[in-house]
Order: structure tokens, then C-alpha cells, then sequence
């Protein structure tokens, strides 16, 4: 999504009200709800969060100088650095090492790289089909890309071919380098 | 609950879980180990690293990829490196022009060519002058369809001197500014106050 982006892209930039800011928030929580007790944290009530309109629709929510999330149609989808700062919130899944190159070029991670031994994806009944995924790798600590799953984790463990994540949003992307300033 | 803080390298912008893959784990090395020595120690030291190849072989995906791997990683690191010093060869070579040009009677202008290698934004190096000199200040394509900042008045000396100022934060300490005056009554350098001495 993001292979290609600079500011060239962004469209306007505006201050957004109090009150959708409390909406986004109760949207974010409805869709990781582990996020509620750090919530308040990551955003404060007190800040201003910043709307960025892009080209392809996309929206970019920024908090203090730093986009926070993003949002293509109607889900709101955290950026890396969001993740970082608070990782046991989202689902994640594991790909192996050999997986890492391809995966911060920006490939969509293919099932092999998710079953394989250095690997680890969620016990049954695993995400559903079209659901968030952070990507975390093996012996790494930190998040490294963001995704969608294609099949549902318990698919990608029968089927093992094929894609099993379009990927969003990883390390080293356009977005990552986005300077808001 | 509390939130973490993940530690960025500022050489490659990755967490420092991921330098060995950016093609710059050098120079990430050296910054962490001037940094965060403490994170050093856990992702460099040979104690650690033993114990994490260790555990590769033993569960991750087979030695045979894993030395591909290591050797593509090479690779990757050699062509970036390749790459950056190529680009700090074309930044030491090309240097900075700042040429003034006469208007009418007593009025000039200056223009600054050659800041694109630099990877400073024109626009808003203008618009530092511009506040900064008070003055009219803006960027303009010239002859050779490059981009350069025109600026108002008779400024040569001060911007030479901003602009020394300013490659040295970069640190480009070594990079030509050089001064031409089409206009022939004047000297170009006269040394009065506040000409920055030449290197």
C-alpha cells in the first residue's frame, strides 16, 4: 500500500474535532479491545490528533508528529510505531528467519514461511479470514510488518501454499520514512 | 500495563532487532555500541550471538538456507555500502555556487545552484531566508532547468556564511562553496566584518 508514497500524496491536512477523536478511539478499542487500558496513554484526551487525506483514499491520523494509524476503507489499521509501544494488544502471527528479507521488501508472506519450524502461528481456531495481523519474526522482539490475512490461520496450516498475508505497512516502507513535518 | 519504548537506530531507522538487515549493520553497530552500550551487549556480543546461532540451528529453517541467507545479506550490505559511497563521492565533488547578479544601479540579487545533492528541501531553506534576511526569497528553475534559491538584495556574504554553517552540521565539512559576481565594479570579497574566513 505504501510501496510508493511521499508527500506528493498528501492532499490536505486538518485538525480533527475532539469529538470524532472520541469516536476513533472507542473504534480503535472495539477492534483491539486490549488497547482499553493504555488507550488514555497512547492518546490523551488532551492532544490534537491531525487528519492527513491521501491519494487512493487513504487517511492517515496523526498524534504529536507521529502517524499513530491509518485507514483505507472503514478499519483503522496501527502503523509500526504504534504497535511497538503497545504489541500484545494485536494478533499477531510469527514468520520464520528466512522469511525476514523478503518480507521488509515488502512481499506478501507465502504460507510455507508461516508453518515452518522457526514459525508460529496462533493454536485453533487461529484469526479468521480478513483479519489484522501483526507480523512479528523468530528471536526478534519487535514488530516488522502489518498485514491481512488472505485464509484463516487454520487454512494456512492445512493448505500451506500460497499467499497467506497481503501486507500493508512493514519496516523501511514509505510510510515508515514519513516525515510529517 | 505500561507501554514499551522501542529503541530506534538512527543509522537505519529499523529497531535494533532488525539492522542486520537493513545493509548498514556496520555502521548501526558502531552507533549502538556508542549509544546504548548496554543494548550492545545483547544483540552483539559473542556470548549472545553464539547462543542465538545456537538456537537457529537447532530450530529454525535448515543451515543450507540459513547460510544463503547470510551470504545474500552480504551481498546486500556490500551493494548499499557501494551505493553510499558513491553518493558521498558525488557530494564531495560538487559544490555549491552562489552567484550574484546585478539589477538595476545599486540593487542585486544572489542565486544558490547546486544545494540538490544535499538533500536540503529548497522551499523551506527559502523560506528561512527569507524571514531571516527579511527580504524576497524563492526557488526558481535557472538555464540549465536546475532548481536554485533566488534571493533579494546583496546577501552573498551571509549566505555563504549560513550555508557553510549549514554543511557543517551535515557534516560535509570539505564541500566547495564558491562566490562569482557578474557584476564588475564591485570586488567580490572585500573582508570587511562578518565574511566567515575561507577553509
Amino acid at each position: 500500500m505504501f510501496r510508493k508514497f511521499s508527500r506528493e500524496d498528501v492532499h490536505s491536512r486538518s485538525n480533527v474535532k475532539s469529538s470524532v477523536q472520541r469516536t476513533l478511539k472507542t473504534k480503535l478499542v472495539s477492534q483491539f479491545p486490549d488497547l482499553e487500558p493504555v488507550i488514555d496513554e497512547l492518546i490523551p484526551k488532551k492532544s490534537q490528533v491531525e487528519l492527513f487525506k491521501c491519494e487512493d483514499k487513504i487517511q492517515l491520523y496523526c498524534v504529536d508528529g507521529e502517524v499513530l494509524f491509518f485507514q483505507k476503507f472503514n478499519e483503522l489499521i496501527p502503523t509500526l510505531k504504534f504497535v511497538h509501544r503497545f504489541p500484545q494488544a494485536f494478533p499477531t502471527v510469527q514468520v520464520d528467519r528466512g522469511a525476514i528479507k523478503f518480507v521488509l521488501s515488502g512481499a506478501n508472506i507465502m504460507c510455507p514461511g508461516l508453518t515452518s519450524p522457526g514459525a508460529h502461528l496462533p493454536e485453533a481456531p487461529g484469526f479468521e479470514n480478513d483479519s489484522l495481523v501483526v507480523i512479528t519474526a523468530e528471536n526478534k522482539e519487535s514488530a516488522l510488518a502489518i498485514g491481512r490475512l488472505l485464509m484463516s490461520t487454520e487454512d494456512i496450516k492445512s493448505i500451506n501454499k500460497g499467499h497467506g498475508v497481503e501486507l500493508y505497512h512493514h519496516l523501511g516502507d514509505c510510510l515508515w520514512h514519513f516525515n510529517v513535518d | 500495563m505500561s507501554l514499551k519504548s522501542v529503541v530506534y537506530c538512527d543509522v537505519c531507522t529499523y529497531p535494533l532487532d532488525y539492522c542486520e538487515f537493513s545493509g548498514k549493520l556496520k555502521r548501526c553497530k558502531v552507533w549502538v555500541q556508542e549509544k546504548h552500550p548496554s543494548l550492545y551487549s545483547k544483540y552483539y556480543d559473542d556470548a549472545a550471538v553464539e547462543e542465538t546461532t545456537s538456537k537457529l540451528a537447532a530450530s529454525s529453517i535448515g543451515d543450507e538456507r540459513e547460510e544463503k541467507l547470510e551470504k545474500d545479506l552480504k551481498r546486500l550490505q556490500s551493494k548499499q555500502e557501494n551505493r553510499e559511497q558513491r553518493e558521498l563521492a558525488k557530494k564531495l565533488s560538487s559544490k555549491v555556487i552562489i552567484r550574484r547578479e546585478a539589477r538595476t544601479k545599486r540593487k542585486s540579487m544572489v542565486a544558490i545552484s547546486g544545494l540538490e545533492v544535499f538533500e536540503i528541501d529548497m522551499k523551506k531553506l527559502a523560506k528561512t531566508f527569507a524571514s531571516k534576511f527579511a527580504t524576497g526569497c524563492s526557488v526558481s528553475k535557472n538555464a540549465e532547468k536546475k532548481e536554485e534559491i533566488v534571493i533579494q538584495g546583496d546577501l552573498a556574504d551571509e549566505v555563504e556564511a549560513y550555508i557553510h554553517k549549514l554543511l557543517e552540521e551535515k557534516g560535509m565539512k570539505d564541500v566547495k562553496v564558491e562566490k562569482i559576481d557578474t557584476k564588475k565594479k564591485k570586488k567580490p570579497t572585500t573582508n570587511a566584518d562578518g565574511t566567515p574566513a575561507e577553509e
